[in-house]
């Protein structure tokens, strides 16, 4: 999906250093992921060298730099998921989709992301794909789950 | 006149307080005391929505469209009680307000349908809600007295899970903003600063550090701008008190913030929370229109002449927020490395003018102290903790939530009397108290009470607030292994002892909790002289790190060396995790009167390790074992166990 930087930039003020964070914080949930054409934009908007603007973006987890999958995965690593075993669910996922955190697979319909507590601890482990909450789930339940939903597509 | 009309004129601006029976019974009906038709209440914060409170949701406005029925649906937060979501709450007119657990969006249908037509669902019902001017439902136990809330206090959560949090006129029915308007009108900043100081109130975000003194530090300082901030940028992994009180009363924070912002001279206030607490971001925005709305933000404040913005910053997330300086570096557009200190950023911090940041909870115990004085807030408590302490207790406790306790609770207490104890009928073995740099408790220690000072004199820390139970399956190994990892990724970088120090101790650690290819030379020399440098290393990250991260970095593995050094010396000599949660340490054995001889697991073996004829038990030669676990996964007769 192609997104306007310029109209995103031109709603901050031009070389302000607070407006860098919110302004890639927009680019992202707008494009899903920061571009290389997005971060060299943003600098030369702010007034940073792009590799600053990169350096202080890579410092933070939220942001990514590989569009999503078409359903992107989220495995809560959370003290109480680890106790319950989120560990080996995402080996699970890791070996049956062949891509580790942070990845999309190749054929894009799937990417993987470790997140920080969901704040579901009661239900642990917990997954999100897309932003639907799935609780409980063994290995066998997660081999189904991902063949539902490449059919569905 | 409208709700808006009437609060202001009769509630927020009246010069004598003295309402009449028309507008006591206004409030009633504000407040949902007084109803016309039914009101159906969900618990829609994350943890429910996790649950499947939305789809609760969806189905009870399905069935009363259905039904056709005049009914109100209204989402309210989380009341703490997370292992029995998603909540549904019904009242009837003249009835009192009855709590039904755990209803997914099948249940839905019978128990409305039985308590519309006056049958209680026994099943499902967790208490109702007592109040003199409702009919009480008989044989309903009063949700007070659940051993859950029965001990708690609660003063940050009192109303999280009642109210509707995306309506400011639901807060105001209940005294809300009064406290604020009092405040501008009938006393001083120094006067509001000397309550707080007076009242005992401490920094709840883990330093401890009293926030009254913060607080005229800042105020003292002589400057054209001054900020505050408050610090909702809680990034522990399994604490979710800030997000619980934004989402479900978020005024309470607000009024705080504009009563901090008042009294240290700030007319810019920052809410630094996470991206990821997507709901509790709506409804603060949601929260802060509505004060625009009512008058309560903007220029000269009901004609008092103070000035007062909320701005809210979307941190993109780091646990190194935490650290004050880090916070403001972020906010300035900079990474998130903390500054050495002095100067204290109540003198210089954002933008380097004077800046109070505070944390969430201290900011919502504030609008209590000034509403009902100092001593009702100095009263409870010990001598150098007062007031009630949040926790997130999560784990292995029957019952996971939000708990508030006054301090001086005994841990022993919070974990048996409150979340119920463990569950499955398991045996405890330790707590994890402050989250990732806290410290592990053992069960000799639980009769510690919820205090800064004796939690510090036992060498752990009060922390944010997060409590994670541990039962005799977690491996306090595994467990330390996980915290490293995590404080190693989130060490900012800046200073070495922490950035190089905190992954070292995860890589020893990752040593002994991993089968080495080979027991000989280099490999073992280098897995023992890790292991010896262990504690030295913990004291050289904890004397020389910049700041409280570092400074704290160590606390679970100093903690956990200590109660459990038997089974760090488990792992390391024996090569054995009695929990069996250490992959690579496990050793497999085949029971053989279980054992069908179906091969499925002997084919299956990467090492060739499992021996054994067709219809013949089978056994595993344990040198060869990697502890891989796959045959354990394709047995179909429960023939593999763990030793």
């Amino acid at each position: 999906m192609p997104i306007d930087i310029d109209v995103i930039c031109s709603r901050y003020k031009k070389g302000s250093r607070e407006a860098l964070l919110p302004l890639l914080q927009e680019i992202q949930e707008e494009a899903g992921y920061l571009s290389e054409e997005a971060v060299v934009a943003v600098g030369r908007y702010v007034g940073l060298p792009s590799s600053k603007v990169y350096g202080i973006s890579t410092f933070y987890d939220h942001f990514r730099f590989m569009p999503k999958g078409r359903y992107h995965l989220q495995v809560c690593g959370g003290t109480t998921c680890h106790i319950e075993g989120a560990v080996s669910l995402l080996r699970e996922i890791e070996k049956l989709l062949k891509i580790r955190d942070g990845q999309v697979t190749r054929d894009g319909m799937f990417s993987l992301q470790v997140v920080n507590c969901m704040g579901a601890c009661s239900k642990a482990p917990i997954i999100a794909i897309n932003g639907e909450f799935h609780t409980v789930l063994s290995a066998g339940d997660l081999a189904l789950l991902f063949d539902v939903i490449r059919k569905r597509a | 006149m409208s709700d808006r009309e009437f609060l202001i004129s009769e509630i927020l601006t009246a010069k004598a307080p003295d309402h009449g029976q028309a507008a006591l019974k206004r409030l009633a009906e504000i407040r949902r005391e007084r109803i016309k038709r039914p009101v159906i209440y969900v618990g829609t914060g994350s943890c429910g929505i996790v649950a499947g409170a939305d789809k609760t949701l969806q189905a009870t406005r399905n069935y009363l469209s259905e039904k056709n029925i005049d009914a109100e649906t209204v989402e309210v937060g989380c009341i703490g009680l997370c292992s029995a979501e998603p909540l549904l709450d019904v009242q009837l007119p003249g009835k009192s307000r009855i709590s039904f657990r755990n209803i997914d969006e099948s249940l839905v249908e019978p128990v409305l349908d039985d308590i519309f037509n006056g049958i209680v669902p026994q099943d499902y019902v967790l208490g109702q809600f007592f109040n003199p001017l409702h009919q009480a439902y008989q044989g309903v136990d009063d949700i007070g007295q659940l051993p859950f809330f029965k001990h708690q206090h609660r003063i940050v959560l009192a109303n999280c899970g009642k109210i509707d949090p995306q309506n400011i006129a639901d807060y105001i029915a209940r005294g809300g903003y009064q406290t604020y308007l009092k405040c501008l009108s009938n006393y001083t900043a120094e006067k509001v600063c000397d309550i707080i100081d007076e009242s005992g109130l401490r920094g709840r975000g883990g330093g401890g550090y009293p926030t009254g003194r913060k607080w005229k530090t800042a105020h003292n300082t002589v400057s054209d701008q001054k900020y505050l901030v408050c610090n909702a940028a809680e990034s522990d992994p399994g604490a979710f008190m800030d997000r619980a009180v934004i989402e479900g009363d978020p005024h309470a924070l607000l009024e705080g913030i504009a009563i901090a912002a008042y009294a240290i001279g700030a007319t810019k206030t920052y809410i630094y929370i996470m991206a990821d607490y997507q709901q509790a971001i709506r409804h603060l925005r949601t929260a802060i229109a509505q004060m625009k709305e009512y008058g309560l933000l903007g220029y000269n404040i009901f004609k008092s002449g103070i000035d007062l913005q909320i701005n809210v910053v979307v941190s993109p997330g780091a646990f190194v927020c935490g650290e004050e300086t880090a916070l403001i570096n972020s906010i300035q557009g900079k990474r998130a490395m903390p500054m050495p200190k002095p100067p204290h950023p109540a003198v210089e911090g954002l933008f380097r003018k004077p800046t109070v940041i505070n944390n969430v909870e201290t900011l919502s115990n504030v609008t209590y102290i000034l509403k009902n004085g100092p001593q009702a807030f100095n009263s409870i408590g010990t001598a150098t903790s007062k007031g009630t302490k949040v926790f997130a207790v999560t784990g292995k406790s029957a019952v996971t939530g939000l708990i508030e306790v006054e301090m001086g609770t005994t841990l022993k207490n919070l974990v048996f009397k409150i979340a119920g104890g463990i569950k499955d009928e398991k045996q405890f073995k330790a707590l994890q108290i402050g989250g990732p740099s806290g410290s592990c408790v053992p069960e000799q220690q639980l009769s510690l009470p919820v205090d800064y000072e004796s939690l510090w004199e036992a060498g752990a820390i009060m922390g944010s607030g997060g409590i994670v139970v541990m039962d005799e399956n977690t491996c306090m190994v595994d467990m330390v292994k996980f915290f490293m990892d995590f404080l190693q990724q989130e060490s900012c970088g800046k200073c070495i002892p922490c950035r190089e120090g905190t992954r070292r101790i995860h890589e020893i650690l990752e040593n002994i909790t991993r089968r080495p290819p080979s027991e000989t030379g280099h490999e073992v020399l280098e897995r023992f002289k890790g292991i010896m440098q262990l504690e030295g290393l913990s004291e050289v990250i904890r004397d020389t790190s910049l700041c409280g991260l570092g400074q704290t970095a160590p606390n679970p593995l100093v903690s956990a060396m200590k109660w459990f050094r038997d089974e760090f010396e488990e792992h390391i000599f024996d090569r054995r995790c009695k929990a069996g949660v250490c992959k690579e340490l496990r050793v497999f054995y085949i029971e053989v009167d279980k054992c069908t001889g179906c091969v499925a697991c002997l084919r299956k073996c990467p090492t060739n390790a499992i021996v054994g004829q067709p219809r013949q038990p089978h056994f595993i030669i344990e040198d060869k074992c990697i502890g891989c676990g796959i045959c354990y996964d394709v047995c179909k007769f429960v023939a593999i166990t763990i030793k």
